[in-house]
């Protein structure tokens, strides 16, 4: 489904520094029996959000008002595991546009790309960076650039530049997806498929 | 120029090239089952498409499924529209549906390969990661979201860019009571979870070559759980004596144009891998994971590691060893085990019953253990059936249970409780994966199978050694 269109997100930004944050993590499995794509947010980081009681857990990051914005930053190797899309969904119910990671999981990023969450891998000496400036200051505000593929934490002079496929790019910042891309050219697949030589 | 088994496979399905972007690749065969589609239809509704081509997507219901009283009515709401939203989804669009009940019902990974659907050199995906385990023979197999299952479904094709390759060989005889599952978790465990992100994986060595098919199904379904895209294995003999005869495999004349296809399925020789690894089987313990994800694994006989010599940060390290009740040091053997669970994708076919039950037999199961036994399909269930094994299960005071893919995920009731260990041979260990607040020690069948009677975690090979 088509998304809104990403330019330049300037948010502060929530900081999650643990490593392999898995899918399960992002929404348990038990939250996945819906058939339609709503209400995702509501559990994303069920079992480290909220006790068994539904009451929140008062040291999770996402329950400390001192930490909001549209960005979240984890740590290394973020998403890995399922390919529920439900996790990506979850993140971008909850309102975040943008994950910031020293490295994400396959299955994940592609997701976020599918999405509309724009996926930012920065490295590793950088996502310290910005860990130990928002820890210090949660006022702080990354500055996420696609057009110029750039990621900035404002206030310094610390901007570090990111990866992204032209191809994907250009779907962000217009709201575009595969579909509309793969349905312009179906006449060369159906032509494809009958060549197929098994 | 040499190309790689890979290479062979994904060139053969490009449709278009895309200047500074993705492939687009054909996919031959789209499996969907009830979690992951709903959505993906609700996007072809309100685009107004039509499944491009029905004939080639099956569906199965197996991750929200009961694995009890399979026949009455599904009690939970929201599963129960679940299934039903995949069966009528599935007849609006012409797709074949083995719904809950369905003879050919059973996990997608497993029934997949039983029915000819995964064939040697095409392109398999599934909103399932495990996906992967269909590279065992010589497919290109990977998990997807379900922006990509819409996208089959409209247009047979999905946008990804090839990914980097990695061989992985494993030479020489594996030891008593090792398994392909602890071959894989033995990789992942030099690995970690991320070491081969963005790497497909072939298999090779002879280990993999003396490997049954059901071993090979075992690897490469673990492959995802080292971050690869997927593995493969060269399809040779015991590939092609497999998918022989099976009801979708081709027939006639198509068998022998595929045959001839299936054979040129193999890596060049001097064909190039952006990464290689070599490995010794004799050196693989059987294994068993002691944290939170499945790179956390270990031989059976050491002790869990000090932090300092574990990859990864300490203070997710502490946080993993703290929500599993463990710390360094310890050793693994004579750990108390609350539940043990047989099945999965991984671990749910006839070869790991038939393991299974060759050390319970003759023996009781521990008091103070639940057992699932989960099928991975309702031939699987059969043939336990038709084996023999139920007897011996039955003797050693275990029942059977229907087939789904039940506490790998958990989403139906077989759910493992807060604080409560499990032996299990599925494919994750995460936090919570398999039930709120519940520790998951993953591990082959043969180890599950040691837990079951000893009611503690055991070396398997004390009681082979016994039986011997
Ligand atoms: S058994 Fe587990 S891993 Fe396999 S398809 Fe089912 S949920 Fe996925």
């Amino acid at each position: 489904m088509a998304y809104d269109k990403f330019n330049v997100l300037r948010s502060t930004a929530v900081p999650l520094p643990i490593e392999n944050i898995d899918t399960d993590q992002l929404i348990p499995a038990r939250f996945l029996k819906a058939t339609e794509r709503v209400g995702f947010g509501d559990n994303l980081f069920r079992d480290w959000r909220y006790n068994p009681d539904n009451t929140p857990k008062k040291d999770f990051v996402l329950n400390n008002p001192v930490y909001r914005g549209k960005i979240l930053v984890g740590g290394k190797n973020f998403g890995s595991g399922s390919s529920r899309e439900h996790a990506a969904w979850a993140v971008y119910d909850y309102g975040f546009r943008c994950v910031v990671s020293s490295f994400f999981a396959d299955i994940f990023k592609n997701n976020c790309l599918n999405i509309g969450v724009l996926p930012v891998q920065v490295s590793a000496g950088f996502a310290d960076k910005i860990f130990t400036t928002i820890l210090a200051n949660p006022d702080t505000e990354l500055v996420v650039d696609l057009e110029a593929q750039t990621i900035s934490i404002s206030g310094t002079d610390e901007k570090e530049s990111f990866d992204i496929s032209p191809y994907k790019k250009h779907n962000m910042l217009n709201g575009f997806d595969d579909i509309d891309y793969l349905q312009s050219i179906k006449g060369e697949i159906e032509e494809f498929a009958t060549k197929l030589p098994f | 120029m040499s190309k790689t088994l890979f290479d062979k496979v994904w060139d053969a399905h490009v449709v278009r090239q895309i200047e500074g972007g993705p492939d687009v690749l054909f996919i031959d065969r789209h499996l969907i089952h009830e979690v992951t589609s709903p959505v993906a239809f609700l996007g072809l509704k309100s685009r107004g498409t039509k499944v491009l081509y029905p004939e080639r997507t099956f569906a199965t219901a197996d991750h929200n499924t009961p694995t009890i009283n399979q026949h009455l009515p599904v009690t939970d709401p929201l599963s129960a529209n679940q299934l039903a939203a995949l069966e009528s989804n599935s007849n609006e669009y012409g797709i074949s549906h083995w719904g809950l009940g369905h003879q050919k019902n059973g996990i997608v990974h497993v029934v997949g390969p039983e029915y000819g659907i995964t064939q040697p050199g095409s392109t398999i995906v599934c909103g399932d990661s495990h996906t992967s385990t269909h590279g065992a023979f010589g497919a290109i197999a990977f998990g997807i979201g379900t922006s990509e299952v819409e996208m089959v479904l409209a247009t047979q094709c999905i946008m990804q860019p090839k990914a980097k390759k990695m061989r992985i060989n494993v030479n020489g005889k594996l030891g008593l009571g090792v398994t392909p599952k602890d071959v894989a978790l033995f990789i992942i465990s030099k690995l970690t979870t991320s070491g081969a992100t963005g790497y497909f994986v072939e298999y090779a060595g002879d280990v993999f070559e003396n490997m049954t098919m059901e071993g090979r199904m075992t690897v490469c379904n673990l492959s995802i759980e080292m971050g690869a895209r997927g593995g493969m294995i060269a399809p040779d003999e015991t590939t092609i004596n497999y998918v022989k005869g099976r009801e979708f495999s081709p027939k006639g004349e198509a068998w022998e144009k595929a045959l001839a296809y299936y054979k040129t399925l193999k890596t060049d020789e001097g064909a190039v891998f952006d990464k290689e690894l070599t490995f010794d089987g004799a050196s693989i313990e059987p294994m068993i994971t002691y944290g939170t994800n499945p790179g956390m694994g270990i031989g059976i006989s050491q002790d869990i590691p000090d932090a300092e010599n574990v990859e990864g940060g300490i203070a997710t390290y502490n946080k993993s060893l703290g929500y599993m009740g463990f710390s360094e040091g310890e050793s693994m053997i004579g750990k108390k085990v609350d539940y043990v669970f047989v099945g999965s994708c991984t671990n749910g076919r006839i070869e790991d019953f038939r393991a299974f039950a060759s050390i319970v037999k003759g023996k009781r199961k521990a008091d103070g253990v639940t057992v699932w036994l989960v099928p991975g399909s309702h031939i699987v269930e059969s043939q336990i059936k038709e084996e023999g094994l139920l007897d011996i299960f039955t003797e050693a005071g275990f029942t059977l249970r229907q087939p789904g893919c039940s506490a790998c995920l958990a989403m139906n009731d077989d759910k493992i409780p807060a604080g409560k260990y499990a032996v299990s041979t599925s494919n994750r260990n995460f936090e919570g994966r398999q039930g709120p607040g519940s520790r998951t020690l993953l591990a082959s069948p043969l180890v599950a199978a040691a837990a079951a009677v000893t009611g503690v975690v055991t070396d398997p090979r004390t009681l082979i050694e016994e039986l011997v």
